[in-house]
Formats: C-alpha cells, structure tokens, sequence
C-alpha cells in the first residue's frame, strides 16, 4: 500500500521533459506501481499538449518528409527488436532495464558507517544512485539545494515527515532538512534522485560529504 | 513585486486556444490520426508529418539536442507515430497529446539508452489507462477556458515549464524567487486546471 505519492509540481516538470534523467526515471519507476500518480501524471500531460499545440515549428532537412515516407513499408522497425528486460517485486521495469531485476546482484560499493551505494551514472545534473543502509542507521542530516526524489524498493525508513515503506516516494524541496534513519532490523534500499548537490549538515555529514559525494 | 516577462514567451498565447477555428482544427488532426491506422494512407501521414513534424522538432531542441540528432528523433518520433497509431485512441486524448508524448518517451528513452541497456518505454506509458475513454473532448474544452483564466503568474511557471523545459530550479533563478514559490505555483496551476475536470478533481 503505498501511502506517500509526487507533488503536482513534480508531475508537471516531468509532463514538461523539464527533469533530470534520474529524477524521470525514478518518476517512471513509481508510476509503474501507483495508480493515483498516474492519474494526476495523465492530467499534467493534458496540459502539455494543448500547450505544446501553440510552439513555433523548427524548420526540417529538406529531405525530411521523404527519407521517413520512405521508411513507412520496412518491415520489422529495429525498435521493436529491444529486449525487455522484466522488473521484479522490488525493482519496478524501467529500472530494470538500467540494473536487471535482482538488487542483491548489484556491485554495490560500501561507504563504511551501515551504507553502501550503487551509483547509475546518469547524465545531467544532480545524481541518481541506490542506497543500502543497514538496520538503525542513519543518512547524515542534510538539507537540499534542489530537489529531491527518493523510492523506497526494499524495507523502510523514517524521519522528520514520516515513515516511508516500499513504493512510497519522498518529495523534497530545499526547504525540508532531514536525516532518514532504518526503523526495523531489516535493511532498506532506496532509489534517490537529485538536481542538485546535497548540503550535508552537522559534524558527521561534513565528514561524509566528500566521501559519499552525493 | 513585478517580474519580468521571459523572453519568447507569449502569457496571453493561452486566450488564442480559447479560438473555435484552433479547436475544429486540431479535432481534425486527432480525426486524421484516429483513422490513420485502418487506412495506412501515407498521404494522411504526409499531412500530419507537416504539421506535427516541425512542432516536434521544435521541442525536442528544448532538451538541448544538436540539431542533427533533433532532426532524427523527429524523423523516428514521427515514424513511431505511424508504426503505433492503433494504439491511438481518439476519445483519449488529442493528436498533440499523444505525439508530443510519444516524442517525449523517445527523447527520454534516447538520453537514459546512451548509459544503458537497450530499452524501450512501457507501452502503458503512452496508453496507461482506459478510464479517460470520451472524455478528452470536454476536458479540452473546459481546460481552454481554465488557461485563460490563470493568473499571469501561474500561467507563466507552466509555459517556461512546457515551452522550455525549465526545470523548477531554472525557473526560480530566471524568475527570481525561491524554488517553493514556483513549485506553489505550478501546484496552484495545476489545482486550477483540474477543478475544471470535474469529479476528477480531489
Ligand atoms: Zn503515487
């Protein structure tokens, strides 16, 4: 049961491609799972395309319209021949197609104190990486410049919000300073998106900050 | 506090989609696209490919591509528009919709495959779920009305947003304000064009 969705300013960025690959990736991965978001993402989309209606067209390469018309009786596009790579109860399909299904085969690299960290090297800005933190460990206090989108696929965590359990999706902005810490003895895994660095507070996060690079 | 108007962007261009003579249009545009999968008429994608295509083009360069490989994707968006139009549902939502969507998932999809394993979008992410069936026409004409009645400010975080691909960040820095007034507004925005959806609206 998934009690914790995206804010509607979140949905409309992605309706808008305004996001960072991470961040639209972590959307899509909890779209995958929650009906209400999909809904409201469906609603944000409403919206583009009207909007969108109204751009001044680019100017296309002469032979534009019949290098595509010339391509319309080819058989078996290239696309379709993707393999799809399957999620897992714990790993929602479009990560699965950056990670495979199965979270405890990941090289995950470990930070000492409880964490270890999966980095998926996406483009952009911010960083988008999977954490693992053991039981009754804590994330060093910190705050955001940005935003920042967190999943929980394994366990649960909470801190100054709430309790977040699997599917559940936090949605901060740089006014929320927190420090998530693991609430039972099972460990928790979690998909975290950023846009911008975090700003680590307090003595222990200033000491892990280099470390963690996050 | 006043804020300055972004450049190339047109707060008032919502009031032209108010236009009947815009509204009949793009119904045939959605009518074309609903027919093109039974008819496989290349010339009906011709038709569309000049109308659509350009526009397409148009916002993939938001996402910061060259132009050679914006050309491509919209070549490919276009071709995917022909490949996957019975997946087109008319009642559901409008051509523009659907094929900027379309393009979108590609330019997504092209960015995240670089990095990745080969990898191809969920279908139901362009066709996630049945319960809108006949009701796109109301909603648009309701939302039209619902757009040119945002207040200036809240109009504008949604066009930088959809015309430009601003993120929230780079909203807050070119507008001035902090990140939470430009979320509350879009949320604001987006509360507004929702309350015109009717029993939709929470
Ligand atoms: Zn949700």
């Amino acid at each position: 049961m998934i009690s914790h969705h995206f804010d509607d300013a979140t949905l409309v960025a992605r309706a808008a491609g305004a996001m960072s690959e991470g961040m639209s990736l972590l959307i899509d991965s909890h779209l995958h799972w929650c009906k209400e978001c999909q809904e409201r993402a469906w609603q944000a989309e409403q919206i583009g395309g009207q909007l969108l209606d109204q751009l001044t067209p680019a100017e296309l390469l002469e032979d534009s319209l019949s290098s595509v018309l010339a391509l319309l009786d080819e058989d078996a596009p290239v696309a379709t021949f993707k393999p799809r790579v399957s999620g897992s109860d714990e790993v929602p399909e479009p990560l699965a197609q950056l990670i495979g299904g199965d979270l405890d085969a990941l090289p995950w690299r470990g930070m000492g104190i409880g964490l270890q960290q999966y980095d998926l090297n996406l483009g952009g800005a911010g960083a988008c990486r999977l954490l693992r933190i053991k039981p009754g460990v804590s994330v060093p206090h910190h705050t955001h410049k940005g935003n920042e989108l967190t999943m929980i696929l394994r366990g649960s965590y909470s801190d100054d919000i709430g309790r977040f359990c699997k599917g559940d999706v936090a949605d901060l902005d740089d006014q929320v300073k927190h420090q998530p810490i693991v609430d039972t003895e099972h460990e928790c895994i979690c998909l975290i998106a950023t846009d911008a660095p975090l700003q680590f507070t307090g003595i222990m996060g200033r000491l892990a900050q280099p470390f963690i690079g996050l | 506090m006043t804020e300055q108007q972004p450049e190339g962007v047109d707060v008032n261009a919502a009031a032209a989609i108010e236009d009947e003579a815009k509204k009949r249009e793009r119904d045939g545009w959605s009518d074309l696209l609903a027919t093109l999968a039974e008819s496989r008429s290349k010339s009906d994608f011709a038709l569309l490919y000049k109308h659509f295509a350009p526009r397409v083009k148009a916002y993939i360069i938001r996402f910061g591509m060259p132009p050679a490989a914006a050309e491509e994707l919209t070549q490919e968006s276009m071709l995917a528009v022909w490949r996957k139009a019975h997946m087109y549902t008319r009642g559901k939502a409008s051509a523009s919709t659907w094929i900027f969507t379309l393009a979108r998932n590609l330019c997504i999809d092209r960015l995240r495959r670089e990095k990745a394993v080969e990898y191809e979008l969920p279908e139901e992410e362009v066709d996630p779920d049945q319960r809108h069936y006949g009701e796109q026409a109301i909603l648009e004409d309701r939302m039209s009305k619902a757009f040119s009645q945002l207040p200036e400010a809240q109009a504008q975080v949604l066009y930088l947003s959809y015309y430009e691909g601003k993120s929230h960040s780079e909203i807050s820095e070119q507008l001035g304000i902090p990140l939470g007034s430009v979320k509350s507004r879009m949320r604001l925005a987006f509360a507004k064009l929702k309350s015109y959806w009717g029993e939709q609206d929470q």
